[in-house]
């Protein structure tokens, strides 16, 4: 069985925690103690059934307010598969949570109120989700028990959204349409809409392919931490351990340490006490080289015929997630992976309106703001673009009079 | 262009040892706390997955509140044993003594909360700058929304609004003197995922999860076991049922299930067919709907 990891993209007006809670709730997710916390529960429906929204508000101002402040995670299972849903915010003010829950999806649900079609936030959402790079997106339609289940209503709305997907250039869109505060094709194949002939939400959850359509050759991995015992027995062992990001070692592959640029050749792969042939993207290795190479935590071992961008000087799309507005005056830390350098925004090539996708010149870049920059490095980077390897291809600034997470860089060209 | 996807049980295990290695590259003095549970055992495993045939780079820290299950605390000191590796211990018992803390006292006292206190004290004392604990967010909807890297101020307070964006696997552990992370390498497993876990690696655990007789009361509605670190009255019945525990922790706050679950595909089937959360047998999750919340706030894990 694997795992799917998504995140939806919509506010509490839409729809979102209650699609969410009709999730849960439609799959038996939900047990009886947290059922029994949710029935004493104040908040009802108008009709007086319980508010599933609650489900996933977990902190006591979402409580109170009624809002989702920050993501959470929620757990789910089927017999088909393992799910772990990023419940974002919807609002402008936390777009910097949404960017953060996206980051680890492999899928997208966006949500639109049928009522209201595309709107503003709509615009938003998608652009975020093609800015990450979200394989998969669905589309749910969201109340359509309001437009009565109008199939005109949906093509309409479906007409719309597919100009915007392809400006944004979406790989992949499903539209269902939905109620989530009815049930109707969330989990259960809907009644009230026999124009529908698709999968409902949960069956194309279950169904979707998502594997990693990876090249073999994208082998890289950074290195966490060198395990070297210095037991009499294990004098010699110098074990270089760290998650392969992409791409495939294979034992005799040649590789390249970077940023120093020396080889070597792979001699023995170990999980704990296996001993693989070859090992694949995703898994946490140990690898053992012929020749004694200096390699010390956050240098990259890659595929020596196919190497990575290496660069100080990286043009990069950047979502501002402080307060404290970027200072192009400041050295920050860039944290790329497991490899931490010192660095400044050379440039601000230019600012996105995420509600109308406009490109405009920038003075200033603040919280959430979302744009295009330089970034100039003090050491080298080995690094993919996000577009070809994501997992290669993104990293984190942090400013070091805080030490918070200040922005999200995604790398998109070898800078002049 | 090659395809795979590893297996849900595989992609949960990566992720905790690559979190785990992130600790030890990023800091100086980390520690992994360990409760005697299962779910800082599968803790222990992941560190011998991550770092074997080294040494471990941080110790294992237990912060005892005198009330354990006796069982707990065998298998911690066997296990030591068997690893090799150093065992720190911080005694609620001292804070008390040094009037730190005042014990609780009634009927439903617990020592549960003082623990926040020796905890925090034992992070001091040895200057821990992380600490890796083995919370998941299916337990609890605070938790749910904490981070993997969660950044504690010199209090140990968990502030839910301040809390750093977690990008990707980018995992930003820089911090101000004083302060500390809890880091929290299982937090995207379930209580299922982590006997599936068990049941796969064959870990051994302490006798107290699987069915056995014990004397009992029940306690607003919970079956409590019988102990001296329970303020019993006359009013309680105290009666033989076979039970087990789901969670482990302070004698005087950890509810047992009745069970004829003896074995680890027995406990599987009976989760998998259970209504009832893991968290529902704790008394100290039952005080109000931001119990947890508060309590992290403090400090608490």
């Amino acid at each position: 069985m694997n795992l799917l990891k998504f995140f939806t993209a919509g506010s509490v007006d839409d729809g979102k925690s209650t699609l969410i809670g009709r999730l849960l709730y439609d799959t038996d997710s939900i047990l009886a103690d947290q059922l029994e916390a949710l029935q004493q529960s104040n908040r009802k429906n108008d009709d007086g059934t319980i508010d599933l929204a609650i489900l996933t508000d977990g902190l006591r101002a979402e409580r109170e307010q009624g809002i989702t402040i920050d993501v959470a995670y929620k757990y789910f299972q089927t017999d088909k598969r393992k799910f772990i849903i990023a419940d974002t915010p919807g609002h402008i003010q936390y777009t910097r949570n949404m960017v953060t829950g996206a980051s680890t999806a492999k899928l997208a649900i966006i949500l639109i109120d049928a009522r209201n079609g595309v709107v503003e936030q709509t615009i938003r959402h998608s652009y975020l989700v093609s800015l990450l790079g979200i394989e998969h997106v669905v589309v749910a339609l969201n109340k359509m028990d309001m437009v009565d289940y109008s199939e005109t209503v949906f093509n309409a709305i479906t007409e719309k959204y597919k100009t915007l997907a392809a400006d944004l250039k979406l790989k992949e869109v499903t539209f269902i349409p939905v109620s989530a505060l009815k049930g109707d094709n969330i989990v259960h194949e809907s009644k009230h809409m026999d124009w529908y002939q698709g999968r409902s939400l949960l069956h194309f959850l279950e169904t979707v392919d998502v594997e990693d359509q990876q090249s073999y050759n994208l082998a890289r991995m950074p290195v966490q931490w060198v395990v070297r015992p210095q037991t009499d027995e294990l004098h010699d062992y110098r074990g270089y351990a760290g998650r392969v990001l992409s791409g495939s070692f294979k034992v005799n592959d040649k590789v390249t340490v970077l940023p120093s640029g020396s080889s070597s050749v792979i001699e023995r792969i170990e999980i704990f006490d296996q001993r693989p042939e070859e090992v694949h993207a995703g898994q946490s290795v140990t690898l053992h080289l012929k020749d004694n190479v200096d390699i010390s935590r956050g240098d990259v071992l890659v595929n020596a015929d196919h190497l990575p961008q290496n660069s100080k000087l990286i043009e990069a799309d950047v979502c501002w997630m402080d307060t404290r507005p970027l200072d192009e005056s400041i050295t920050y830390l860039l944290q790329h992976n497991s490899k931490v350098t010192k660095a400044k925004i050379n440039e601000i090539i230019y600012k996105v309106d995420i509600n109308t996708l406009e490109k405009e010149n920038a003075v200033d870049f603040k919280l959430n703001d979302i744009g295009r920059v330089v970034v100039k490095t003090a050491d080298e980077l080995a690094f993919d673009l996000y577009t070809d390897n994501k997992a290669n291809g993104a990293a984190i600034l942090i400013d070091s009079r805080t030490n918070l997470t200040v922005a999200a860089l995604m790398f998109r060209a070898v800078a002049d | 262009m090659s395809k795979y996807n590893l297996d849900y049980l595989d992609e949960l295990e990566a992720e905790a040892i690559h979190i785990l290695r992130e600790v030890a590259g990023q800091f100086e003095k980390p520690a992994l706390l360990f409760s005697g549970g299962k779910d800082s055992i599968t803790l222990v495993r992941l560190a011998e997955k991550a770092f074997r045939p080294g040494k471990f780079p941080f110790p294992l820290v237990h912060i005892d509140t005198g009330h354990n299950f006796e069982e707990t605390i065998d298998y911690r000191d066997k296990m030591v044993a068997r690893l090799g590796e150093k065992l720190i211990v911080g005694h609620v018992q001292e804070s008390i003594d040094q009037g730190k803390v005042v014990e609780q006292t009634g009927k439903n006292a617990s020592r549960n909360a003082l623990q926040t206190v020796t905890l925090l004290d034992t992070i001091a004392k040895h200057g821990f700058d992380a600490c890796i604990g083995g919370a998941r967010r299916d337990e609890e909807k605070a938790r749910a929304k904490e981070r993997i890297f969660s950044v504690r101020d010199e209090f140990g307070q968990w502030d839910p609004k301040r809390q750093r964006p977690e990008l990707w696997n980018i995992y930003n552990g820089k911090i101000h003197k004083g302060e500390n992370v809890r880091v929290f390498p299982i937090s995207n497993w379930t209580e299922l995922d982590v006997w599936n876990y068990v049941k796969r690696e064959n870990i051994d655990l302490p006798s107290i999860y699987f069915a056995h007789y014990r004397d009992c009361i029940t306690r607003n509605g919970q079956l409590m076991a019988a102990s001296p670190f329970l303020n019993m009255d006359e009013e309680d019945i105290v009666e033989n049922k076979k039970v087990r525990f789901r969670t482990v922790g302070d004698m005087s706050c950890t509810a047992a299930v009745e069970s004829e679950a003896d074995e680890i595909g027995d406990i599987i089937a009976e989760i998998s067919a259970s209504k009832i959360s893991e968290r529902g047998a704790r008394m100290d999750d039952k005080v109000s709907e931001a119990a947890m919340e508060d309590r992290k706030k403090g400090g608490y894990f």
